[in-house]
């Protein structure tokens, strides 16, 4: 690896920690990521020839809060002090000092409050998604812009909007009680996920350009876990994280179409992220506290479990879509369970699920597939005609119009063979 | 052992900064993985390369503590006090049974601790001894 490669590697993984206490430091956001960016300009100048610290993140925290304490200083006196490199060379005996005055619980309120200043309710969620690649993944403005699709300067101005929302709520920086970090915990597991959906949900050209979103959730998702390692949820969060993306490089064809998960090639999920995934589920069921994302990641889980899409065990998958139903009513959850009750009872119990839904899913894409599937399965091909065609209507992506088309093209072709079966 | 004989096994126990392992990109991770196993085929090809294993990330690490009766905790062994002694590699269907298992070797051998940790890669080469 060259040298930069690792310095990037050391500046990203310290970035949350070593952010997060600048910022409870200063209590400034702008004034501890300029500190963390300095900081990481000096990293870059001697940690080639002096070798990496012994705690990246504890050296930047101690660096970042010197400069930033000096630029104080120096346009206080109107005087330049003299280019110093105190600060570093110092550090030998100041890093362990600092390093122990950081304990853990201390930095992991730091990375919580960190994200948690991301998910202010008031901004929309791709305005939290934003910030918090921002401010706490570091992504550049541009590499998130690409993401999203649009110019730099719109996210620009979109990002210094949300820092100016955040800044006039006030988080508290006392160390919160439990039931506040609770509260914390689970805005914070819900920004993830949104990070994660934003990568996931996108097809075709754009799946490509937002794989990065994907990854960038999966390690902050790791990094609350390390931080939280007894909290079931955030084990089933990441484990759902770990086996949704796992299928990544199954989930699109050549032209950018998506493939469902009975037709992907199963040989290209990614076994090593299922291991992990699994093994995280496993601990998380040790604590016998169930939740949304451990549910979803165990139903996620039957589908890494089974080498053929036959040997997918519905019945369970219906069982735990029927926990989750009760967890958190509501009509997807109750459209996806309809998927694993054609599958064990006929499409005909399925479709009688699903009827209900109809005023509350009238402009869901999803609905109107589904539906169509179902009474495709039962030969009403005309009505199946009808659903499909509302789906691509209500298409949000090219990818999930194309899906719904290819269906349409086969009830054509079924239509036509029976007319001229007829003649 | 291709008929020559060496006198000691050595176990080499990796040690680094997991979140920065981690914040590799995949292209990264792939080149040092490439790197490691030209050194790794030299040693096979000389039949001294025993079981290599790459460990899942320590979020997925579970430990015993061998006390009366054993307490489980979630995430790896942290104290300082304690010495690495060994380790075994065991087949286990899940977490419940590799836990099991570490009970009864706790009970065989009460103090200190067991890390479970789940196996990422395993490659289980041979040396003949």
């Amino acid at each position: 690896m060259s040298d930069t490669a690792w310095i990037d590697a050391a500046l990203t993984s310290a970035r949350p920690q070593a952010v997060g206490a600048l910022l409870r430091y200063f209590r400034d956001l702008d004034t501890a990521e300029e500190a963390f960016q300095n900081a990481s300009l000096r990293a870059l100048k001697t940690w080639p020839q002096n070798g990496p610290p012994r705690d990246a993140a504890a050296w930047l925290i101690m660096v970042g809060r010197n400069v930033a304490i000096d630029e104080v200083r120096r346009n206080r006196r109107q005087q330049p002090l003299p280019e110093d490199d105190r600060a570093i060379s110092d550090l030998g005996d100041a890093e362990d000092e600092i390093a122990e005055r950081l304990d853990g619980s201390h930095y992991r309120d730091d990375i919580l409050r960190l994200l948690f200043i991301c998910c202010h309710p008031e901004l929309p969620a791709t305005q939290q998604i934003a910030l918090a690649l921002r401010i706490v993944s570091g992504l550049t403005v541009k590499q998130i812009a690409r993401a999203f699709l649009v110019g730099e300067a719109a996210m620009e101005q979109r990002i210094t909007r949300a820092k100016a929302r955040v800044a006039e709520a006030n988080v508290p920086f006392e160390t919160p009680g439990p039931v506040e970090r609770a509260e914390r915990l689970a805005a914070v597991a819900a920004m993830i996920y949104l990070i994660f959906n934003e990568g996931y949900s996108a097809a075709g050209d754009t799946a490509e350009i937002r794989k990065p979103l994907c990854e960038e959730a999966l390690r902050l998702s790791r990094l609350l876990l390390r931080l939280f390692q007894s909290e079931p949820e955030i084990m089933g969060l990441t484990a759902l994280l770990l086996l949704q993306h796992s299928r990544s490089e199954a989930r699109f064809d050549k032209d950018g179409a998506l493939i469902l998960l009975d037709d992907q090639d199963r040989s290209l999920w990614n076994q090593k992220l299922i291991a992990e995934g699994l093994a995280l589920i496993d601990k998380a069921m040790r604590h016998r506290a169930s939740g949304p994302y451990q549910i979803q990641a165990a139903i996620a889980a039957l589908h890494s479990r089974a080498a053929k899409p036959e040997d997918t065990d519905w019945q369970q998958i219906d069982l735990l879509y029927g926990a989750l139903e009760l967890m958190q009513p509501s009509p997807v959850i109750t459209l996806n369970r309809a998927v694993a009750v054609s599958k064990v009872r006929g499409p005909e119990a399925a479709l009688e699920m699903i009827e209900p839904l109809a005023p509350r899913l009238s402009n869901y894409f999803h609905f109107f597939g589904v539906r169509g599937a179902f009474l495709m399965q039962l030969g009403r091909n005309e009505e199946a005609r009808v659903a499909f065609d509302r789906a691509i209507a209500l298409a949000n992506t090219s990818a999930e119009a194309a899906h719904i088309r290819m269906h349409l093209d086969k009830l054509m072709r079924d239509s036509q063979a029976t007319k001229i079966s007829k003649k | 052992m291709n008929g020559e004989s060496y006198q000691m096994l050595y176990a080499i126990l990796c040690y680094n900064d997991e979140d920065m392992v981690g914040s590799w990109s995949k292209e990264q991770d792939a080149d040092v993985m490439k790197k490691l196993a030209v050194v790794q085929d030299k040693l096979a090809k000389q039949g001294r390369l025993g079981p290599v294993a790459r460990l899942l990330p320590t979020t997925s690490a579970t430990t015993l503590r061998k006390e009366n009766p054993p307490l489980v905790l979630d995430g790896p062994y942290a104290e300082t006090k304690e010495q690495l002694l060994g380790f075994y590699l065991i087949d286990c269907n899940n977490l419940d049974e590799a836990l099991d298992v570490a009970r009864d070797l706790g009970a065989a051998n009460p103090g200190g601790a067991y890390e479970i940790r789940p196996v990422g890669m395993f490659a289980p080469g041979g040396v003949a001894k």
